[in-house]
């Protein structure tokens, strides 16, 4: 709400809250100089995170490997309840 | 788990470490400037002299570039959490996901917001709505760090919660004594204040490396001051926090305490060891892998004074802890690993029990982990129960020593920094100190390595633990090929290799541009 009372000097005050808001971005990024080539940065890196890295290489380990919450539960506590000589030095 | 794989545990490590000390170079930088612009953007707002603002415009492209790079770094490290390491964010449960929850909704709406308004507002909205908009953002982003570390701090001090041992999670019993636990206030306010004095050493530097070049000497100066004062007292605001904590661990992780002192002996009257050399003993005849000082120097009662504030106290050395000393009350881990087992063995036949469908048994069993008594005696030693041989629960000396030494040494030389720049550029002679301007140019490097010190004596000094005494490292870990594991710290090491340069190059860039009209 606080953005209504903004004073735009290139928009007419006839534009809505969601218009003002929409071209307060626009132009915003539309007038970036070095903030292209950021969000050429950051695009890309979202892309490899959670594109490629997301998608190949880090599944949800639990979420894959079985269907309930139950099952889940079971095979941790399998895992932790192992006798201790199982468990090799740090 | 038949014969778990260390080299899949120790590159399950190097992964996340990789990926946590390279979310941080980015994260001190964003805190300590959005401060350091927002005091400046204050000036320029209370003053109306618009070199404030030239000033303002360039220390926030700076950080812009800061930001961009290093946002969302840290999500790497969520999904390694449920990758790497699915035993433990299971066993953590709700505790590791509420904040993190709330630290997403946080900095999606008050980062995303207000930094649109900070760098797209100039001449759009209002001076005072921008510049609550800048203050916002730095306060969100502080903010923002709150959750993440008041979860790190649960994992040193775990609290507030209760463990089901139906589904194998710690669930929230008391949201405000995880938020609130002294572990997590300091957690949080030496980890802030040390990302608000590299924010003031950069800011130093840079400007330092301005007034060598003949270049901008104003613009420098005034940078340097608001940053030395800044720097000043958030570096005093550090020596509190860092005191605090120092006693936090000396309570609720005295081994880390211990190692990071290299005490293996305790004693009442405690020195403290300002600087040493370790070694190993010749001929090595411990059976604790123990190490000892070629040389050191000591403060006397320094230690005793810093872990109890009485300078007699008793400081459990690593022998104490391992072995127990009656005397203070210190029960041996050879006793705990005892406790840990049947706190296992309790979890493994209460399960056991249900499957036979035996509920007398299930039920005798599953009260134990109601009873408070039970649970401080038994689960509360539940990771020790993983280890046989006590030698294995201590974690590197020499790492947590030297780590906290050079953050230690490192923040006084910060101190001294900040006191020479303030009066140098208020007496109007910093021009002249040029080997002074040189040495600040390579601060900038120094206060990244100590605030890495910081979190290396932090995650390292606490090994074995994943989840202080609940859960080692060793068990958090997914059981998957090893070889995966290596494959994704290449690709990581890779891409933030490039992000790396990619930051270096762009931030030298507009560094040499200077300040013209403070751009987008």
């Amino acid at each position: 709400m606080i953005i209504l009372s903004c004073s735009f000097n290139h928009l007419t005050v006839k534009k809505n809250i969601f218009q003002r808001v929409f071209y307060f971005y626009y132009e915003g990024f539309r007038s970036m100089t070095i903030g292209r080539t950021l969000w050429m940065i950051i695009l890309i890196k979202l892309f490899i995170m959670f594109v490629i890295f997301r998608l190949f290489f880090f599944p949800n380990f639990l979420n894959t490997n079985f269907d309930t919450d139950q099952e889940r539960s079971d095979h941790v506590i399998e895992e932790l309840t192992k006798p201790s000589n199982d468990y090799g030095k740090h | 788990m038949e014969n778990i794989d260390l080299a899949l545990v120790n590159w399950s490590r190097l992964q996340f470490g990789l990926t946590a000390m390279f979310h941080w170079v980015f994260v001190p930088l964003t805190l300590g400037l959005s401060f350091i612009m927002a005091i400046m953007e204050t000036i320029y707002v209370r003053t109306g002299n618009p070199e404030w603002k030239r000033i303002t415009k360039f220390w926030m492209i700076l950080f812009a570039v800061n930001f961009a790079i290093g946002v969302a770094t840290g999500l790497i490290l969520e999904f390694e959490f449920g990758t790497n390491w699915s035993n433990y964010s299971w066993f953590v449960g709700d505790i590791f996901g509420a904040p993190l929850a709330i630290e997403g909704i946080m900095a999606f709406f008050l980062e995303s917001t207000f930094v649109a308004v900070m760098f797209f507002g100039w001449e759009k909205v209002s001076k005072r709505f921008h510049l609550v908009s800048t203050w916002l953002v730095a306060v969100g982003a502080s903010l923002s760090a709150l959750w993440i570390l008041v979860a790190n701090a649960w994992m040193q001090n775990p609290t507030g919660m209760r463990f089901n041992p139906d589904t194998a999670r710690n669930e929230m019993g008391n949201f405000w004594e995880v938020l609130f636990s002294n572990t997590a206030i300091n957690k949080f306010l030496h980890t802030v204040s040390s990302g608000y004095v590299l924010g003031a050493i950069f800011v130093i530097g840079i400007s330092a490396w301005f007034i060598l070049k003949k270049r901008e000497v104003l613009f420098a100066k005034r940078s340097m001051l608001v940053a030395s004062i800044f720097g000043l007292i958030m570096s005093l605001f550090l020596i509190v926090t860092g005191d605090e904590s120092a006693r936090e661990i000396a309570k609720v992780q005295p081994m880390k305490f211990a190692a990071m002192e290299g005490l293996y002996e305790g004693r009442n009257n405690a020195p403290l060891v300002v600087i040493g050399l370790i070694q190993n003993p010749d001929p090595d005849t411990t059976q604790l892998n123990e190490k000892e000082f070629a040389f050191k120097v000591e403060i006397p009662n320094l230690l005793s004074y810093m872990a109890f504030l009485d300078p007699n106290a008793f400081v459990p050395g690593i022998r104490d802890l391992v072995r127990g000393n009656r005397d203070q009350g210190i029960i041996s881990y050879y006793e705990r690993i005892k406790r840990g087992k049947v706190a296992i063995n309790t979890l493994a036949e209460y399960k056991e029990a249900l499957r036979n469908g035996d509920e007398v048994r299930s039920g005798m069993l599953r009260a134990r982990f109601d009873d408070p008594h039970w649970v401080n005696t038994y689960f509360k030693n539940f990771g020790y129960g993983y280890y046989d041989d006590p030698a294995d629960l201590i974690p590197s000396v020499p790492v947590a020593f030297y780590s906290f030494h050079l953050m230690v040494i490192l923040g006084g030389l910060f101190l001294i920094v900040f006191i020479l720049t303030a009066f140098w550029v208020l007496k109007d002679t910093i021009e002249t100190k040029r080997w002074f301007l040189r040495v600040a140019i390579w601060t900038i490097p120094l206060v990244y390595i100590a605030g890495m010190a910081g979190w290396l004596l932090a995650e390292m000094g606490r090994q074995p633990w994943v989840i202080q005494d609940l859960m080692p490292t060793l068990a958090a870990v997914t059981k998957i090929e090893a070889s995966s594991v290596q494959i994704t710290f290449w690709l990581f090491a890779l891409t933030f290799t490039i992000l790396a340069i990619a930051e270096v190059r762009i931030m030298l860039a507009q560094i040499k541009k200077g300040p013209k009209d403070g751009g987008k």
